[in-house]
């Protein structure tokens, strides 16, 4: 049994993600006989090539991915580079994970409620500053640069990428290497951005390159944030799957199409920056300047990432100040009262969604968790060194999800599996097991072997070991790679959109459904709940193994 | 089925190589009560034997020769059923258990008295008391002898040691030596120590085999 678990988990992870490509890539050419395409053709491109600013779609979606990728990595760069370990920074890194756990679409919201001209921030300066009596009428949300969008996703993305350092970090022992470079005369900041981050870059290169995946396709965040006329082409991409005109399902087909193929131009571009990176580079790291540019890096450094984590924090309590708001006056900081109206009356309503989430939230994760657990598990007894192959979890990652999803629908309507409950927790269970087994199989892999070996030579049985010393030791690494496990899933929009053919809903369908209409206070409640509930996973996460009584000292929390 | 105590522990002609270059080559009985060492530099094989003779080897190694417990042929059964007892120079004791729940892990299922066993065994290293202690909160050395006393509860039949001692420091290192040796005298059992400490095997008092 457990000798499969490797090759069905590279199965479960490879199979729906080639069914729907292949799903996406037929209609693209005319061929669906499900839909009346029989022959082959080019209708749907030419279709798509004349749709009203697809040129522009393209360019925001290309950019935002870029531009954010770039911002985000340099920001985490030079934090990491100027980090002393001073209280502050340590106070960031522990904000990171919760930051990590809150959806996009949350993000988003908050965002908007800061940033917009009615905003948290207009209020801060009218009419002091600005002289602003009422709202300025100006497109800062939806701008059509997809400026906004850009500053949502480096939110988003800097807390995955640093988490994703810290984790790689201690494998370089970077003490040492600080301590030796320091010690030739080079000053803190550029001594870690010669020594480390040359070894610290290839180790998060596929986060880096998932982010920029995710950046090029985002749906939900370009919903709330992006530019409408026209919107990302992602977004334009769901409006015209969702049309009832048949012939636009094609042409949404072969935009799909044409997303993956942003998306892989977009990564190309990135790799090319890599090269004449490191090739500039190449001079710098030997040249002997041991000062140059220090004091500014590091005031960068700390500065960029404190103003990033405290813009997610504000959008956060923003998105509080709107729940609970009653009447608001425009350049009034805060709302003439207060009122629990917009909880109440959303009470009800919320029941549904939240039961859903959960569920799917505790089946996807419960079944990833035991996948990645057998696959791992498998690796130890086989004495396996992790295999090549094992890149091909991350496909779900690095393949934009607009780009399969549909596909995946179609391939499951032929086998005649409609769009339900158990689909949409078997779409989730794809994007859920790849950052489980990226949480989880480093603590894995790094448990002392003679912890096992001494339970077998006091006569415990192989099973028997793993469940009564492995999973004890590394109970709470499973039980964050299980809170993470349960926000990626609260997270998803599209996947249960898609795959629930939107009678499956979730919170994070319904607070994403909010967006088109302009009810604040409506959205502050929906998107607070939907930023709590992964929050509440971590916290039960770092609480459980104190009340299940194993809390003692050298067990690692 | 399970053998005596007191039957020796037999290398036939073992010999361990890492990609066809032979590590290392022994041949040698172990009496009950005995204390064979091995001696050798770090990068020698000496912990490669041990795994082999308690079956964890890694699959890079190569190994050919006889393990035999009396007349039990040990290298076909699973490392749980060898009968061997390990001792490292961490005392690895199971973080997420209390000093008798360790002591209790050591136990086999069968025994009986066992809150008895694990008391007198507390009481017999000086630690009378300490079942509900945290082992993370008891000293290096009071560690280590919790540990020697797992692994005696255990009943192996014989015993590896892994440079046990090099963590201490050196008056706690003269009392384990003693504490260790004498109990695996009394209860007559084959040891095989591996170090590269020459006080150790002076103080095993048994044949030495030097290797590298």
């Amino acid at each position: 049994m457990l000798r499969l678990a490797p090759a069905f988990i590279i199965a479960l992870l490879v199979l729906p993600v080639g069914a729907g490509l292949l799903m996406v890539l037929l209609p693209a050419f005319g061929y669906l006989p499900a839909l009346g395409g029989h022959s082959i053709s080019l209708a749907p491109w030419h279709m798509l090539l004349i749709q009203p600013g697809l040129g522009r779609s393209v360019a925001v979606s290309f950019a935002s991915g870029l531009v954010s990728t770039a911002m985000a990595l340099i920001i985490v760069v030079l934090f990491l580079a100027a980090s002393q370990g001073t209280w502050l920074d340590r106070a960031i890194r522990r904000l990171v994970s919760p930051l990590l756990a809150i959806p996009h679409a949350a993000v988003a919201f908050g965002l908007a409620f800061l940033i917009a001209p009615s905003g948290l921030l207009a209020r801060l300066f009218s009419p002091a500053l600005t002289g602003w009596e009422r709202p300025p009428d100006v497109l800062i949300i939806n701008d059509p640069w997809g400026l906004s969008l850009m500053a949502g996703l480096v939110l988003k993305e800097v807390p995955f990428l640093l988490l994703m350092s810290l984790a790689a970090l201690p494998q370089l022992a970077p003490e040492k290497r600080l301590m030796l470079a320091r010690s030739l005369g080079y000053a803190p900041t550029i001594a870690w951005l010669k020594t480390v981050l040359p070894s610290l870059y290839p180790l998060i290169r596929l986060p880096v390159y998932a982010v920029i995946a995710y950046a090029t396709s985002v749906v939900d965040m370009a919903m709330i944030l992006g530019p409408t006329l026209p919107p990302t082409l992602s977004v334009s991409i769901l409006s015209w799957f969702n049309d009832p005109d048949i012939n636009h399902r094609f042409m949404a087909s072969a935009a799909a199409v044409l997303q993956l193929g942003v998306t892989l131009a977009a990564l190309l571009c990135w790799w090319l920056l890599e090269q004449l990176t490191s090739n500039l580079m190449a001079n710098w790291l030997t040249n002997g300047h041991r000062h140059q540019g220090d004091a500014f890096l590091r005031t960068v450094g700390h500065w960029a990432l404190l103003v990033s984590t405290g813009t997610a924090l504000a959008a956060l309590v923003g998105l509080g100040l709107f729940s609970v708001a009653g009447f608001w006056r425009f350049p009034d900081l805060l709302p003439q009262m207060f009122t629990l109206d917009h909880w109440q009356r959303s009470g009800a309503m919320l029941i549904t969604p939240l039961v859903n989430t959960a569920l799917i939230g505790l089946v996807a994760t419960s079944l990833a968790t035991a996948l990645v657990l057998a696959t791992l598990e498998n690796e130890h007894r086989q004495h396996l060194k992790p295999k090549r192959a094992l890149w091909l979890l991350y496909l779900p990652l690095l393949v934009p999800q607009i780009a399969f999803l549909f596909g995946l629908v179609v391939a499951a309507e032929s086998l005649n599996i409609r769009p339900q409950l158990a689909l949409v927790i078997a779409g989730h269970l794809l994007f859920v097991l790849p950052y489980i087994y990226l949480s989880l199989s480093e603590a894995y892999r790094r448990l002392d072997p003679r912890w096992l070996q001494v339970a077998r030579s006091l006569g415990v049985s192989r099973s028997a070991a793993f469940w009564r010393v492995r999973l004890p030791l590394l109970l709470a690494p499973v039980l964050t790679a299980f809170a993470v496990g349960l926000a990626i899933s609260i997270g998803q929009y599209l996947p249960t959109q898609l795959l629930g053919a939107g009678r499956v809903t979730t919170v994070t369908t319904e607070a994403v459904a909010l967006a088109s209409g302009s009810n604040r206070r409506l959205i502050g409640v929906w998107a607070l709940v939907q930023a709590g509930l992964p929050l509440i996973g971590f916290m039960l996460a770092l609480t459980l193994p104190r009340f299940l009584g194993v809390g003692r000292r050298e067990l690692s929390t | 089925m399970t053998a005596t105590p007191t039957a020796p522990l037999r290398l036939e002609q073992v010999s361990i190589a890492l990609v066809g270059r032979e590590l290392l080559a022994v041949d040698a009985t172990i009496a009950p009560g005995e204390v064979l060492t091995v001696m050798g530099p770090s990068g020698s094989g000496k912990s490669t034997l041990l795994a082999y003779i308690a079956g964890f080897l890694d699959r890079e190694f190569t190994a050919s020769g006889g393990v035999w417990l009396g007349e039990r042929d040990l290298l076909n059964r699973p490392a749980e059923a060898r009968g061997i007892g390990l001792l490292f120079q961490d005392p690895l004791l199971f973080p997420h258990l209390s000093v008798a729940g360790n002591l209790r892990f050591g136990l086999p299922r069968q025994s009986k008295h066992k809150h008895q066993q694990v008391t007198q065994a507390l009481e017999q290293i000086g630690l009378a008391g300490f079942e509900e202690r945290d082992p993370a909160t008891l000293s290096g050395g009071q560690k280590a002898r919790v540990a020697l006393m797992r692994l005696l509860l255990s009943k192996p039949q014989a015993v590896l040691l892994d440079e046990p001692f090099s963590k201490l420091d050196t008056a706690l290192r003269k009392e384990m030596r003693s504490l260790v040796f004498s109990q695996l005298r009394d209860a007559g059992l084959p040891a095989l120590l591996v170090t590269h400490d020459h006080a150790d095997a002076d103080a095993a008092g048994g044949p030495v085999i030097a290797l590298g």
